[in-house]
């Protein structure tokens, strides 16, 4: 997909000026962190898990060269067969290379992060092969040739009024006079339509959510057994994920599931974990007949070892954006890319480059809920600072932003000259604004006071009058 | 023998020397009032972390390695102010990660550092405070000193015993007010949503005050507040802990 990541300012605005996406923001913005708090103060050793995690993660990314090489032998071993695919093109290939080697006119998608990272379905389109996506939301915003704006809920942007307009557009062979105004209804629908696809499909794409070195076998969950019927049904199932969601063990996994259906959901698990080793073996009654696994790099080993790796631990849960102020003020879209929200913030730089979406590490007030409530412990506002501080060394801020910031430190080395200064300034400011007690324009704050007052400052500095307090006791 | 004072010295915070010089008066009392001796370094000016948070890691560490040397041989240092307590506690450490000289005396100062509430409450053992305040007031947990210092129930406790002062939980008081220092004025149509939620959440309250203990988010609210014509004050909760509200004006209002 096209990156707008450039322009987030204005799209931050558009997403502020929008109702309907300000409704839609609002009654998911309440709900997500609402059922997190509640799964979570059922289970008073979720801090304890999420150090447990954090370990798993670490000790896997320490050694990620074993254990991914670990589950390639063990994925063949069941019969399945290990793409690796260094960048986007390269998976676009391998995927498209498997889909023709089958003949394929349809695919089933389940949803997946990746996919949408290596703009999979714009590629199978324009090779003749028409993808289907299976998962709710996924499906959509198929539908309304819309990118996700929410890496668990694709759809988020959307008020159900929309997607019953978008339905009765789509799907045209139904009733027009069908009810179709509430939520079940929609899924019925969807449901419905979909049910064909999965058995006409020649090829069934999933993502994953864990890759198991030890067995070979990747994890998907989904609330809506999507997953299950994706990659069951045709003769063709195609993993598509990137290196870091590989884990050593069954048991790790398990430990990882139990954070990320808590923290994603509040969940306790997920409706369908649905696992997958190998494709169907002699005496199996079902499963299909091919079991490809494309493992995308695109970047992630150029976080080994460097100021990101921490961010390879990401669960893809989604709580750091259900957590976020910025998030859910200007929504998913804004982030102009595949990954929103504070880890988008982190990641996107990494993928597609700081010029691109250097904004994004940019527009954060530091206040750290994402953190707080990241299942792993990824440090997303330091990770975010050490961008600044690249776009810093690399003069990439505006100049006059970059002047003025270095004029600053350099009288704040010098207290003597900072004291008179801001004495002067208290001075000033506290005779102009003592009327009033505030200001409504200012000069050289014109973005504070366009939107807020600026309190007018009491008239001296602290440290002129502490100095005066102490001449006068001596 | 009575054991010698406490000697503290007080990091004022650069807003507070700038724009509300009364905050760093409540903090002197309060630690005077707790059998500290209260002294204000001259070489402090700020932080540092407006360059910090810009990326520009030089002029921050060099400001920080001022502060490190003004606040040697103290006792303790004192912030009002969870932001920039939290910058020397748990930032002026990391920043230093690559030095390890200057890091052991960051270290070495972190431990020393405190934010003002926590430290009368956990250091100085203070339970209760001096102070009459009539009304009902509502509390915004600042970001820094609520995920940085686990700063919740200290303030929360000395408020409790400020005489005819009835405290009401503001919904969503652990969500940002959108200050952010220079995401405030970078990013103003998103900080603007962010205080108008904020300042939502609190005319709802029917409160007469909002408290808040880093002047920051006051500028932020208490400019809000102004904007949107509301009649709630907006004061640093030093001041009401401090019994010195009447000799200033909320933040934002005219002097009598
Ligand atoms: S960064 Fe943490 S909170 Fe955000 S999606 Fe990844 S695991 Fe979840």
């Amino acid at each position: 997909m096209e990156a707008t990541s450039h322009t987030f300012a204005g799209n931050a605005r558009a997403g502020l000026a929008n109702p309907v996406l300000r409704r839609a923001l609002d009654m998911a913005g309440a709900g997500f962190p609402a059922r997190r708090a509640e799964a979570i103060a059922r289970l008073p050793e979720f801090d304890a898990l999420r150090d447990e995690g954090k370990a798993i993660k670490d000790h896997t990314i320490g050694h990620l060269d074993f254990y991914l090489e670990l589950y390639e032998r063990q994925v063949t071993a069941a019969g399945g067969v290990v793409h690796w695919a260094p960048d986007a093109a390269a998976a676009r290939a391998a995927v498209l290379g498997i889909c023709r080697s089958v003949g394929a006119k349809t695919v089933t998608k389940g949803k997946s992060m990746v996919a949408e990272e290596i703009a999979l379905n714009e590629h199978l389109e324009a090779n003749g092969i028409t993808p289907v996506e299976t998962d709710l939301g996924e499906y959509i915003i198929q539908l309304r040739h819309e990118p996700p704006s929410h890496i668990i809920a694709p759809a988020i942007h959307l008020m159900k009024e929309q997607v019953e307009a978008t339905f009765r557009a789509a799907h045209t062979a139904l009733d027009p006079a069908r009810p179709l105004a509430e939520a079940p209804l929609l899924c019925g629908e969807a449901r419905a339509v979909l049910r064909p696809q999965f058995l006409t499909a020649d090829v069934g794409i999933t993502g994953a959510n864990f890759l198991v070195a030890e067995t070979g076998s990747s994890i998907i969950v989904t609330n809506e057994g999507n997953g299950d019927l994706t990659q069951t049904l045709p003769k063709v199932h195609i993993v598509i994920t990137s290196i870091e969601k590989v884990v050593p063990t069954l048991e790790d996994a398990a430990t990882l599931l139990r954070l990320l259906a808590r923290s994603a959901t509040g969940q306790e698990f997920s409706s369908y974990t649905t696992m997958s080793t190998g494709p169907r073996r002699p005496g199996d009654l079902d499963g299909p007949e091919q079991y490809h696994v494309v493992l995308v790099d695109n970047g992630r080993t150029a976080l080994l070892g460097g100021e990101f790796q921490d961010m390879l631990r990401c669960l893809r849960c989604a709580a750091c954006l259900n957590h976020c102020p910025v998030y859910t003020a200007v929504g998913g879209h804004a982030y102009g890319w595949v990954y929103p929200g504070p880890m988008g913030a982190v990641l996107t730089p990494a993928l597609i480059g700081l010029d691109e979406a250097g904004d994004l590490p940019n527009a954060s007030s530091f206040c750290g809920r994402c953190e707080s409530v990241c299942p792993v412990r990824i440090p997303l506002p330091k990770m975010m600072r050490h961008w600044r501080e690249r776009q810093f060394a690399l003069r990439k801020a505006p100049a006059a932003y970059r002047y003025g910031l270095g004029l600053w430190a350099w009288v704040a080395q010098r207290p003597a000259l900072y004291h008179a200064l801001v004495e002067a300034k208290a001075r000033l400011l506290g005779r102009l604004g003592r009327r009033r007690g505030r200001f409504r324009t200012m000069p050289l704050a014109g973005e504070w006071t366009r939107v807020r007052d600026m309190p007018a400052p009491e008239g001296r500095s602290f440290h002129a009058l502490w100095a005066e307090r102490g001449r006068a006791r001596r | 023998m009575p054991s010698p004072p406490v000697r503290v010295a007080l990091l004022v915070t650069c807003l507070v020397d700038l724009f509300r010089p009364s905050v760093g008066f409540a903090a002197i009392k309060l630690l005077e009032q707790a059998g500290c001796s209260v002294e204000v370094p001259r070489a402090q000016t700020c932080c540092g972390q407006p360059a910090y948070n810009s990326g520009d890691r030089l002029d921050a560490k060099a400001i920080a390695r001022r502060v490190i040397a003004a606040f040697a041989g103290y006792d303790y240092v004192v912030a009002p102010s969870g932001s920039c307590a939290g910058m020397v506690k748990v930032h002026y450490p990391e920043l230093f990660a690559d030095e390890p000289e200057t890091a052991a005396r960051a270290h070495e100062l972190a431990t020393r550092t405190y934010e003002l509430v926590s430290f009368l409450t956990e250091v100085r053992q203070v339970r209760e405070v001096a102070a009459r305040f009539d009304g009902a007031v509502t509390y915004h947990d600042s970001c820094s000193g609520l995920r940085e210092l686990a700063i919740k129930a200290q303030p929360r406790q000395l408020l409790a015993s400020v005489a005819g002062l009835n405290l009401r939980e503001l919904p969503g008081a652990e969500i940002c007010c959108g200050f952010g220092g220079t995401f405030a004025v970078k990013y103003a149509d998103i900080s603007d949503k962010m205080a108008r939620d904020k300042v939502a959440d609190i005319e709802r309250l029917g409160a007469r005050c909002v408290l808040a203990g880093d002047l920051g988010c006051l500028l932020q609210i208490a400019g809000k507040l102004s904007r949107s014509g509301s009649a709630v004050e907006a004061r640093h909760v030093a001041e009401i802990l401090a019994d010195m509200a009447a000799d200033t004006p909320p933040i934002g209002a005219p002097s009598a």
